[in-house]
């Protein structure tokens, strides 16, 4: 790290937890325009999720907007959203209140067979949460259990929503949930 | 409090060690039974004979097991095993010796998760004392560190209580071997039993959590095995583990008791979190009102470190 970079770059204390953001711009439909973007949230220390580029819709001002999902140190997001005003990026939207909370869940079962990608395509539906991770592990190949790891943001305190939703699914396809343990009070 | 006279039923693993361990505690044995047999002996049963005797012949004596239900003893411990439902026999040997106004140590689960209330109206009518700290989490002070506390000042309860199902999760997790491979090498050391069902299925530990509910409840709620909600460990599969620890965490049967609920199932925890504990070690997590967190981790089975759970409630009768 050269000197410039290491005053720029925030500190770390590895105590804190990253939080999943999202932010809400819109684009003028020019090239280059999504890649200036995207570029400050990097360059300040933000791990870009998702990225939704709505290009068939116009925003009233006949822009492009786009949703920008990313997870950082609660203490790095001020800088971020600062460094996209000062590169003149128009921001109709951002808080942690919108996406949250982070849960963590294993599905268990025959989860090809099941068909997985309606099963996340109803988790993300009916629980407005957004599916910010899905990692696969089927070892025993296609006809026996696998398991799947999603990794969810939700809006703050609907977490507990999120998951009766994923019971309710897992439960009709006959899918095990391995939920997080929440300690209360921590 | 000087020695008591112990009655000590069922011979099993806990019962032999109380009876073994009751001389360094200042207790004597008075009576010790096994579903077909008794020792009884006013002036204290000959321990290494009996214990000799239960080794080579498999009975403790010859007398009726009736016979250490009438025996002379200040506290009878009930450590036979935990049965459902009516949680016969157990339940008869405890009312009898509360009739008889004399104090209960229960190993037996089946008295405090099934009958609790019926447990707490006999004792209130008894000159006698209740105590069942060996029922939940083996050798570790739950129960008395509860009391202690005191059950209003504990507002939520979580913990790893069965050693066989942590056993066999913590080493397909170390090992990244499946579940039946675990659970044939657990039964060949011995942690696992034959019929694994109790341990693998959730049962166990969700009698403990109902256990620790009813003392939680005060009796405002009585809390059976029906009123948990519970899913054992059969359903992980070495995958999910493997999926667990690429996000730094792992997988444990954790039972929780909260004010509503009582609920045992895998879940997933930080592999650095106090409850990740491996092998056969429990461990519980309580939250209090004023003591913020506490975490008591130890051998949840057993016979010595149960049987040192039955004494220490012993020492703690009047």
């Amino acid at each position: 790290m050269t000197g410039a970079e290491a005053e720029t770059a925030p500190e770390t204390d590895g105590g804190e937890q990253p939080k999943p953001h999202t932010i809400r711009l819109e684009l003028a439909d020019e090239p280059g325009q999504l890649l200036d973007a995207l570029r400050p949230i990097a360059e300040n220390g933000g791990n870009l999720l998702s990225i939704f580029h709505e290009r068939g819709n116009l925003t009233p001002r006949g822009r492009i907007p786009v949703e920008v999902d990313l997870e950082c140190l609660p203490e790095r997001f001020e800088a971020i959203v600062d460094a996209l005003r000062s590169e003149e990026v128009n921001i109709i939207q951002a808080g942690a209140e919108h996406y949250g909370e982070t849960l963590t869940v294993i599905l268990v079962g025959h989860l090809v067979d099941s068909d997985l990608s309606d099963t996340l395509r109803r988790i993300e539906q009916c629980s407005s949460a957004s599916l910010t991770n899905v990692s696969l592990s089927a070892p025993e190949g296609r006809d026996d259990v696998s398991s799947a790891s999603l990794r969810l943001a939700t809006h703050t305190g609907r977490t507990e929503d999120a998951l009766a939703v994923i019971r309710e699914v897992a439960a009709e396809k006959d899918l095990h949930v391995v939920e997080p343990l929440t300690e209360a009070g921590q | 409090m000087s020695g008591k006279r112990l009655a000590v039923v069922g011979a099993g693993a806990v019962g032999g060690s109380v009876v073994e361990l009751a001389r360094e505690y200042g207790h004597t044995v008075t009576a010790f039974a096994d579903s077909a047999s008794a020792a009884v002996d006013a002036d204290g049963i000959d321990v290494d004979s009996v214990l000799a005797r239960k080794g080579s012949e498999g009975r403790v004596g010859s007398a009726d097991p009736e016979a250490a239900l009438d025996a002379d003893y200040d506290v009878l411990v009930e450590a036979t095993p935990t049965t459902l439902g009516d949680a016969e026999p157990g339940f008869s040997h405890v009312r009898g010796a509360l009739e008889r106004d004399r104090h209960v140590v229960l190993a037996n689960k089946g008295p405090v998760a099934e009958r609790y209330a019926d447990l707490m109206a006999l004792e209130r009518e008894s000159a006698g004392e209740v105590r069942f700290e060996a029922t939940v989490g083996g050798a570790i002070p739950v129960l008395s560190t509860v009391e202690d506390l005191r059950p209003g000042h504990v507002t939520a309860a979580r913990g790893v209580l069965n050693g066989t199902a942590n056993f066999i999760l913590s080493r397909m997790a170390a090992e990244g071997l499946g579940y039946e491979h675990v659970l044939a090498e657990a039964q060949d050391l011995g942690v696992a039993e034959a019929d694994p069902a109790f341990d693998v299925e959730g049962t166990d530990a969700a009698l403990k959590c109902v256990i620790l509910a009813n003392v939680l409840a005060e009796g405002a709620r009585e809390y059976t095995l029906a009123d948990a909600d519970v899913e054992g460990i059969q359903n992980v599969p070495g995958s999910a583990l493997e999926l667990a620890a690429e996000d730094g965490q792992t997988i444990r049967l954790i039972g929780e008791c909260t004010p509503d609920t009582v609920r045992v199932s895998p879940r997933l925890v930080p592999q650095n979190a106090a409850l990740a504990v491996t092998g056969t070690r429990n461990i519980v997590q309580l939250e209090t009102e004023h003591a913020g967190q506490l975490n008591i981790s130890g051998r949840g089975a057993g016979g010595p470190e149960t049987a040192s759970a039955v004494l220490a409630d012993v020492g703690r009768l009047d």
